[in-house]
C-alpha cells in the first residue's frame, strides 16, 4: 500500500489561525509590547527594557510592593474559599438524596447561586450587609456585634469569603454529587458486607472515586478566585484601603485608574504566567491520574 | 456453617403491595442445606437477584423470615450476618493493595494483626493469588478482581454461605470456565454453602448440584440438572433448560392417548380427571422426539435442519405448530415431508404449564 503524503489538510486550520490570531496573539503582543515602555500620556512612548519587570518582582520597589501584597491577599482567599468549599461542598453531595422527587428539587436549589450574574451578587451582599438597611448587617449589628464591611478589613474579609461561599459552593457540590452519582450500588453492597464503618465507606469508596471530579473543582474554584473581580470590585471596592484589593482589582486600577500602560502589562504577563503554571500543574496532575486509570482498564 | 430456611418469604418493593402482581418475590419456602453447591437459575427480572440480596440481608423482606440454623436473621444487618456476597461487576477497593482488599473484612471486625495476616497468605494461596498480594488492586484484570471479591468473604473464617450475583458476567470466555472450576475446587474444600444466580443455563447445571429455577418472582422448580431435564415441573422450566428448549403442544388427553389437532400419541400413562377448564398440553423435549422418514409416526413438515455440532436439530412444522426434533445418524429425508416418533416414556402432560403426574396404565384400565 502506497501511502499518498498530502499536507493540504493543514490549510483547514488557516481561519482558526486567523481568528486566534487576531483575538489572542495580537493583543498579547500589544501587552508585551507596553510592557517594555514607558507612556507620559499624549501617544508618546520611551523604552525601558525589562525595568517595569524588576520593579514588579521587587518587593522593596513601590510597583513590586503591591504587586506582592495584592498576590499574598488573593493567594490567602483563594486558600480561605478552597478550604471551606471543598469540604463543604463533598459533605452537601454526600447529604444530597438520590432518588425520588427531592432529587430534581435539590438540584435547582443548589444550580440557582450560580445562574446569578456575578455582579449581581455583588450587589444582593452589598445590600444584604449594609449595617443601616441590609437584613444581615442589621441583624448582625442588633446581636450586640460591631459590624461594618466597609470600615473593618476583618468584616469585609469575612462578607467577601461568605459571599464566594454561598456564590460558588455549589459547583462543588454538584460536581461532587455527578461523582458519586457514578459509583456502582455493588460497592456500598461489597462494603456493609465487609463490615466498613461510613468513615471507611468514605475514605475507601467515596472518596477515591470522587477523586477525579474533586481535582476539576479545586482547579475551577482556585482559577476563578485568583481571577476574582466582579465581587469584590461591587461589594468593597477593594478597601477598606487596599484590604480586599486583589491582583486583578490591582491591574485594574494600574492600567484604567493611573493609566500606567507600562506597568500594567507588566503586571498582567507575570499574572498570566502564574496562571497559566496553576494550569499546568493541574492538568499534569489529571492526565497522570488518567494513564494511571487507563492502566487499569487495560 | 449454617442452614438456611425461607419461611414463606415474599418479597415487594413498594411499600403497599396489593396483589401478586407487587410483590418482585412471591411466597418462597426453601431450605438450603449446609454446604450445598446451589444455583438459582431464571430469566432477567424474575427475582433472583431480589432473593439474594435478601439473603445476605441487603433488602429486607416484606413479609416471612430467614432463619440460619434455627437462629431468626430477618432484621440483623448484613455485617451481623456470616455470609458474603460477589457481586456481577467486580468489586475492589481501588486504593489498597490486594493484601489490604483480602484484610479489609477482617480489619473492620478487629482480628488481631497476626491472625488477620495469616489467614490472608492462606485464603491468597487458596485463590491462586499470592504472586500478586501486593499489587495495588485497581491493576488487576476482571477475573484476579472477582478472586479478590471472593477472597474478601472466604477470609471471614465465619463465614457460612457464599453468594454470587451473576460473576462471570464480566470476565473473558477463555476465562470463565477457569474460575468456575476454581470455585468448584474452593468448594469442595471448604464446606461452605454456595448460591450462584445466574441467566446462563449452562453455568448453573455445571455449577450446581441443585438448581433452583425461578419464574416470574416464583420458584418453579428445584431439583438436580438431572431433574430438571427428565421431568420439568413446568413448561417454563422445560423450556428454559435445555438447547433448544422442551417442545411444548396444546393437546387434548383420552385414556392414555394425547391427541394433537387430530394426530393420535401414545402416552405411558393416563391422566383421568384433568382439570376441564385449563391448558393441556403435551411436553417433550427435541431429544425424544426422532425425525424418520415420512410413513410411520405423526407427518410433519421439515423447514430446516440445523447442525448445531455434537447433533442435528430438524425444525419441523406440526400441524402449523413450530417445533424442534432430533435427527438420527444415518437418517436422511427427501424432500420436506417427514414424520416423527414420539419416545412415549418422555412425554409430559402440563395443565396450565404445571406438570401433572399420571397414573400407570395398568391401575386405570
Amino acid at each position: 500500500m502506497i501511502k499518498i503524503v498530502n499536507n493540504k489538510a493543514w490549510f483547514l486550520v488557516l481561519p482558526v489561525f486567523a481568528v486566534v490570531a487576531f483575538s489572542v496573539v495580537l493583543p498579547l503582543m500589544t501587552v508585551v509590547n507596553y510592557s517594555v515602555q514607558d507612556s507620559f500620556g499624549n501617544n508618546q512612548f520611551f523604552w525601558n527594557g525589562v525595568g517595569w519587570f524588576q520593579d514588579l518582582l521587587d518587593p522593596s520597589k513601590e510597583l513590586g510592593g503591591r504587586f506582592f501584597d495584592s498576590l499574598w491577599r488573593n493567594l490567602l482567599f483563594s486558600g480561605i474559599i478552597l478550604a471551606i468549599e471543598i469540604p463543604l461542598g463533598i459533605a452537601i453531595a454526600l447529604a444530597m438524596p438520590r432518588e425520588g422527587w427531592s432529587v430534581a428539587l435539590s438540584l435547582v436549589l443548589m444550580a440557582l447561586p450560580l445562574l446569578i450574574p456575578w455582579n449581581v451578587v455583588g450587589t444582593i451582599w452589598q445590600v444584604f450587609a449594609r449595617s443601616d438597611i441590609g437584613l444581615l448587617g442589621w441583624a448582625v449589628n442588633n446581636l450586640g456585634i460591631d459590624y461594618n464591611y466597609t470600615g473593618h478589613t476583618l468584616d469585609a474579609w469575612i462578607t467577601l469569603v461568605v459571599m464566594d461561599v454561598w456564590h460558588w459552593t455549589s459547583l462543588v457540590a454538584l460536581l461532587c454529587y455527578a461523582g458519586l452519582k457514578s459509583i456502582p450500588d455493588a460497592y456500598y453492597q461489597a462494603a456493609r458486607i465487609d463490615g466498613a464503618s461510613r468513615w471507611a465507606v468514605f475514605r475507601t469508596i467515596q472518596l477515591p472515586k470522587m477523586r477525579r471530579v474533586l481535582l476539576i473543582a479545586v482547579l475551577l474554584r482556585f482559577m476563578d478566585s485568583f481571577m476574582i473581580y466582579t465581587e469584590p470590585f461591587v461589594l468593597t471596592g477593594g478597601g477598606p484601603g487596599n484590604a480586599t484589593t486583589f491582583l486583578s482589582i490591582d491591574l485594574v486600577k494600574l492600567a484604567l485608574g493611573q493609566f500606567d500602560l507600562g506597568k500594567a502589562a507588566a503586571m498582567s504577563l507575570v499574572y498570566n504566567l502564574i496562571i497559566l503554571a496553576v494550569c499546568w500543574v493541574f492538568y499534569t496532575v489529571m492526565t497522570s491520574a488518567d494513564a494511571k486509570a487507563e492502566r487499569v482498564e487495560a | 456453617m449454617a442452614r438456611i430456611t425461607l419461611d414463606h418469604l415474599a418479597h415487594a418493593y413498594r411499600p403497599d403491595p396489593q396483589g401478586p402482581q407487587d410483590y418482585a418475590l412471591k411466597e418462597i419456602n426453601h431450605v438450603w442445606t449446609q454446604g450445598g453447591a446451589y444455583a438459582l437459575l431464571g430469566p432477567s427480572g424474575c427475582g433472583k437477584t431480589t432473593l439474594l440480596n435478601i439473603i445476605s440481608g441487603l433488602v429486607r423482606p416484606t413479609r416471612g423470615r430467614i432463619l440460619f440454623d434455627d437462629r431468626d436473621v430477618t432484621d440483623l444487618p448484613t455485617e451481623a450476618r456470616n455470609i458474603a456476597q460477589v457481586f456481577q461487576f467486580p468489586v475492589v477497593y481501588d486504593t489498597m493493595s490486594v493484601r489490604e482488599n483480602l484484610a479489609f473484612p477482617l480489619k473492620n471486625r478487629h482480628v488481631p494483626r497476626d491472625r488477620t495476616a495469616a489467614r490472608v497468605e492462606e485464603i491468597a494461596r487458596l485463590l491462586d493469588l499470592s504472586s500478586v498480594l501486593d499489587r495495588k488492586a485497581s491493576n488487576l484484570t476482571a477475573d484476579m478482581k472477582q478472586k479478590i471479591s471472593l477472597g474478601r468473604g472466604l477470609v471471614r473464617p465465619d463465614v457460612a454461605a457464599i453468594l454470587f450475583d451473576e460473576p462471570l458476567t464480566v470476565i473473558d470466555p477463555h476465562l470463565k470456565w477457569q474460575l468456575r472450576s476454581t470455585l468448584k475446587e474452593i468448594h469442595r474444600a471448604l464446606d461452605i454453602t454456595m448460591i450462584y444466580v445466574t441467566h446462563d443455563q449452562t453455568e448453573a447445571l455445571t455449577f450446581a448440584d441443585r438448581v433452583v429455577v425461578m419464574h416470574d418472582g416464583a420458584v418453579v422448580q428445584t431439583g438436580t440438572p438431572d431433574e430438571l431435564f427428565e421431568r420439568p415441573a413446568h413448561t417454563f422450566v422445560g423450556h428454559f433448560i435445555g438447547s433448544p428448549g422442551m417442545n411444548v403442544l396444546p393437546c387434548r388427553v383420552e385414556g392414555a392417548t394425547a391427541f394433537v389437532e387430530n394426530n393420535a400419541i401414545a402416552l405411558k400413562q393416563a391422566y383421568p380427571g384433568l382439570p376441564q377448564n385449563q391448558r393441556i398440553e403435551l411436553g417433550i423435549r427435541p431429544e425424544f422426539l426422532q425425525l424418520q422418514p415420512k410413513g410411520t409416526g405423526v407427518p410433519v413438515h421439515v423447514r430446516r435442519i440445523d447442525d448445531i455440532g455434537r447433533a442435528r436439530i430438524a425444525r419441523v412444522d406440526l400441524a402449523g405448530r413450530a417445533i424442534a426434533a432430533s435427527v438420527p445418524e444415518g437418517v436422511l429425508i427427501a424432500g420436506d415431508e417427514a414424520s416423527i416418533a414420539f419416545d412415549a416414556r418422555h412425554i409430559h402432560i402440563y395443565a396450565d404449564g404445571h406438570l401433572v403426574p399420571g397414573q400407570p396404565t395398568g391401575a386405570h384400565v
